[in-house]
């Protein structure tokens, strides 16, 4: 997505040791070889923009890091150049939360989140595919991302909170407001969570004459530890993580697997012959385009794989540099489609593993499975660019694809 | 004659990934927050070793130990 509007450029990274920055377009283009640059120099790597930040650089020094929560706090859980002051109408409990308030808040959201739970929607997110491409398969060419990828977490999210499908381009919105803009523009970050609050304000409000079977109702019903309901700011709160955190990220994953698969035609062909073969596929598309980098703030000076951190900085925690840390993972900058072990972060470490990792999953193979059959050959069109989004969750935002085979 | 393997999820470790379950789900059932435990005590049916090894091998919070008896 376009950035032209946003204050406080920030000047071009010229030394990516000293002074990364996660923003800078050289980042959000090709952040692979800066990665392995910045590994090769120290697990752990600083830079004074974002008022000091911080980033691990290894798997090993990720894993640390995500299993310190009493070193690096959740409560601040994206880099930015602003620390908003942290309350509690803008955390979003489990996701923002640390010991021990963490565990009851994650497990009141776990149980609609199991696998057997993710197997009753796949029906649903199946269909939403199929609809998806009845319109655009007669066409040459298709912007995947605008056309396809972009809706299938969106619908699948809405469907389980009980909200229309039909207001996905306006959760997409407030997505782009905070993931996005957010990061240098505090204002749009806070307009984002007023709109989100009082939409989803007026959801819980129609439900209390009128209950439904759908997650707003299951969060109004949920009981503390002490049998008491929720604070409406903790359920605002879950509402609105699990809109924001539904979507974007798993758009991101379905869109990085489609471009690899549309350059790549020998995975393509053989997920063809073999769809068996995807969910392992999924996995490797995974680790290696992980859409999701996280943050802590470090909240206690200590040392990670031998170097200090001080308290006041934050930590750009990212999954994705982890998942390419050779020493993690042979041929960790291949796409080993078939890769046998396979012990990826990509949906975090530790308690904060991510809740939707199941749903993601699923719609990830179900996107693959149903594109591979109706779409078996497809391709970037060179006429088009892709390009990807900025900042805490990377995926393709243009995806040109010319559909059929090649002339 | 083979060694009799048996898998245990360490419950301090395990996160709830799943991917034990998705890999060998004769081996392991999930309780109702969707993390990991063996099925019955962790015995591993012969023809299954295989899978044991691969649940334990793509375990991202190595919760998974596989111990031959």
């Amino acid at each position: 997505m376009s950035d032209v509007n946003q204050p406080a450029a920030h000047p071009p990274v010229t030394d990516w040791v000293h002074d990364f920055d996660h923003t800078d377009p050289q980042w959000t283009d090709d952040p692979f070889p800066i990665w392995d640059e910045l590994r090769a120099v120290s697990p752990v790597v600083h830079t004074e923009r974002f008022l000091g930040c911080y980033l691990p650089t290894t798997y090993e020094a990720v894993r640390e890091i995500a299993n310190d929560t009493e070193h690096f706090s959740s409560r601040r859980i994206i880099v930015r150049d602003v620390r908003p002051e942290i309350t509690s109408k803008n955390a979003a409990p489990p996701i923002t939360s640390d010991p021990p308030q963490h565990k009851p808040a994650k497990q009141l959201l776990l149980p609609p989140f199991t696998p057997d739970a993710m197997k009753k929607l796949e029906p649903r997110v199946r269909t939403i595919c199929n609809e998806l491409i009845d319109d655009f398969i007669a066409a040459k060419s298709v912007d995947a991302a605008a056309r396809y990828t972009k809706h299938i977490p969106v619908r699948a999210i809405a469907h389980m909170l009980g909200i229309p499908e039909s207001d996905s381009e306006l959760f997409i919105n407030w997505i782009h407001m905070i993931l996005e803009l957010g990061i240098k523009d505090e204002s749009k970050l806070l307009q984002a969570v007023q709109e989100m609050s009082a939409y989803f304000s007026g959801h819980i409000e129609a439900r209390k004459s009128k209950p439904t079977d759908d997650l707003i109702s299951y969060l109004m019903n949920a009981r503390d530890k002490d049998g008491n309901p929720l604070e409406d700011t903790h359920v605002l709160g879950s509402l609105r993580l699990l809109l924001i955190a539904g979507i974007d990220t798993t758009w991101s994953a379905i869109g990085s697997s489609l471009w690899h698969l549309a350059k790549t035609s020998a995975d393509r062909e053989r997920l063809i012959a073999e769809p068996g073969l995807i969910p392992t596929a999924v996995e490797e598309l995974l680790r290696v385009y992980s859409p999701v980098t996280m943050a802590r703030e470090v909240v206690k000076e200590t040392t990670i794989s031998g170097c200090p951190v001080k308290p006041g900085n934050m930590v750009l925690l990212s999954f994705p540099v982890a998942n390419r840390d050779p020493k993690m993972f042979p041929d960790a900058d291949k796409v080993v489609i078939d890769r046998r072990e396979n012990r990826h972060a990509a949906f975090g470490l530790g308690i904060h593993r991510c809740i939707g990792s199941n749903l993601a999953r699923m719609e990830m193979q179900v996107a693959l499975e149903e594109w591979l059959k109706r779409i078996p050959d497809f391709r970037l069109d060179p006429a088009g660019a892709v390009t990807w989004s900025q900042g805490t969750v990377r995926g393709p935002r243009q995806l040109p694809f010319l559909l059929g085979k090649a002339m | 004659m083979a060694e009799r393997l048996k898998v245990h999820v360490n419950p301090d470790k395990c996160q709830g990934h799943a991917r034990c379950k998705a890999l060998a789900p004769e081996l392991f059932e999930l309780d109702e927050y969707g993390n990991a435990h063996e099925a019955g005590d962790g015995t591993v049916p012969p023809g299954l070793e295989d899978k044991a090894w691969l649940a334990k091998s793509n375990c991202p919070e190595i919760a998974i130990d596989v111990i031959e008896e």
